[in-house]
């Protein structure tokens, strides 16, 4: 069995999904039943105080008990922000300590703040959290998130919810290469070629939120993108034929021509 | 007596416990995380926390998010 393994625990689908900016809870349910993804992020947040008891909950629509949920670090800016958001998520969630870090830089770009990254990485690994962390694609950026103590490195692959694809896949390549923890593109990816782009040059995941939840048809992109990525992967496990500018090589015979 | 909860003030008479500020705000049985004054307080201690005048209490719950 092919398994993506992340801290010590198999999961068969190498698709991981965000449960943002979908139109209600029952659409989350379905584009995430569509995904096959195992892995969900959510995002930890003030509760609206005064909202009307017995409102539904994302965790009535996903339960935690079929769904590994990643709670994530959307929005902070500082170290020491992302570290009181996730030991929030850990409480909240019954001392759940899989856990995604993301510290942004810039709120125009969304682009990730890495010295605050590695503050934070350096503190949730010696809390005993398994930390996944969301990275530039700096390649020795990445190795050392990884020597820290994350569980998985997760590069951008264009800016967040920009959907411009695999914008630099030879550092993407770097980091896959120089990489012992999994290597899951986090960002970027805006339809079902980047998706299965990212998984041929051996990423062993990818990430996905707006690309599914920004579609026209949210559920219908959630299966397009489950396909893409075992397409992707299954292509790299094949090794692809090597790139020539032209061959010689036709693939009929090319002997036993009529008329010759 | 002042507590902020969630960056709002409200006044109470009298101290409340956790548990009861989380029953004031119709939040009691909902899967909610407290941290008050900066440190995390477990779910078992609601009952036992005694609140004091200018806590600054943060309550979260999970939401969708990517």
């Amino acid at each position: 069995m092919d398994n993506l393994i992340i801290a010590g625990k198999p999961y068969s689908s190498r698709l991981l999904v965000g449960t943002g900016k979908y139109k209600d809870f029952d659409e989350t349910r379905r584009a995430v039943e569509a995904s096959g993804a195992q892995i969900v992020t959510v995002a930890i947040r003030r509760t609206n105080i005064g909202q009307t008891a017995g409102e539904p909950s994302l965790l009535d629509a996903l339960p935690p008990s079929q769904y590994t949920y990643l709670p994530n670090t959307a929005g902070c800016y500082s170290a020491d922000d992302a570290i009181r958001t996730l030991r929030l998520a850990r409480e909240l969630l019954d001392g759940h300590d899989l856990v995604k870090l993301e510290v942004l830089g810039d709120p125009k770009t969304l682009y990730p703040n890495m010295v605050e990254t590695l503050k934070a990485a350096e503190v949730l690994v010696k809390d005993g959290f398994k930390v996944m962390v969301y990275t530039s694609d700096d390649p020795i950026i990445a190795k050392q998130l990884e020597e820290i103590g994350c569980v998985a490195v997760m590069p951008l692959a264009s800016l967040i919810g920009s959907g411009m694809g695999i914008l630099n896949p030879w550092n993407l390549q770097i980091i896959i290469d120089n990489a012992k923890v999994p290597v899951i593109v986090d960002a970027g990816v805006g339809t079902a070629s980047d998706a299965a782009i990212a998984m041929e040059l051996g990423c062993d995941g990818v990430l996905m939120n707006t690309a599914i939840a920004g579609a026209q048809n949210p559920v219908l992109m959630a299966s397009a993108m489950k396909k893409a990525v075992e397409a992707g992967r299954e292509a790299f496990l094949a090794g692809r034929m090597p790139k020539k500018l032209y061959s010689a090589s036709p693939s009929s015979p090319t002997t036993g021509m009529i008329g010759k | 007596m002042q507590l902020t909860v969630n960056g709002t003030s409200h006044s109470f008479e009298h101290s409340p416990s956790l548990a009861q500020l989380l029953e004031t705000l119709s939040l009691t049985g909902k899967r909610v995380a407290v941290e008050r004054n900066g440190e995390i307080v477990p779910r078992s201690r609601f009952a036992e926390t005694l609140l004091a005048d200018g806590d600054q209490l943060e309550i979260v719950v999970a939401v969708g998010g990517g």
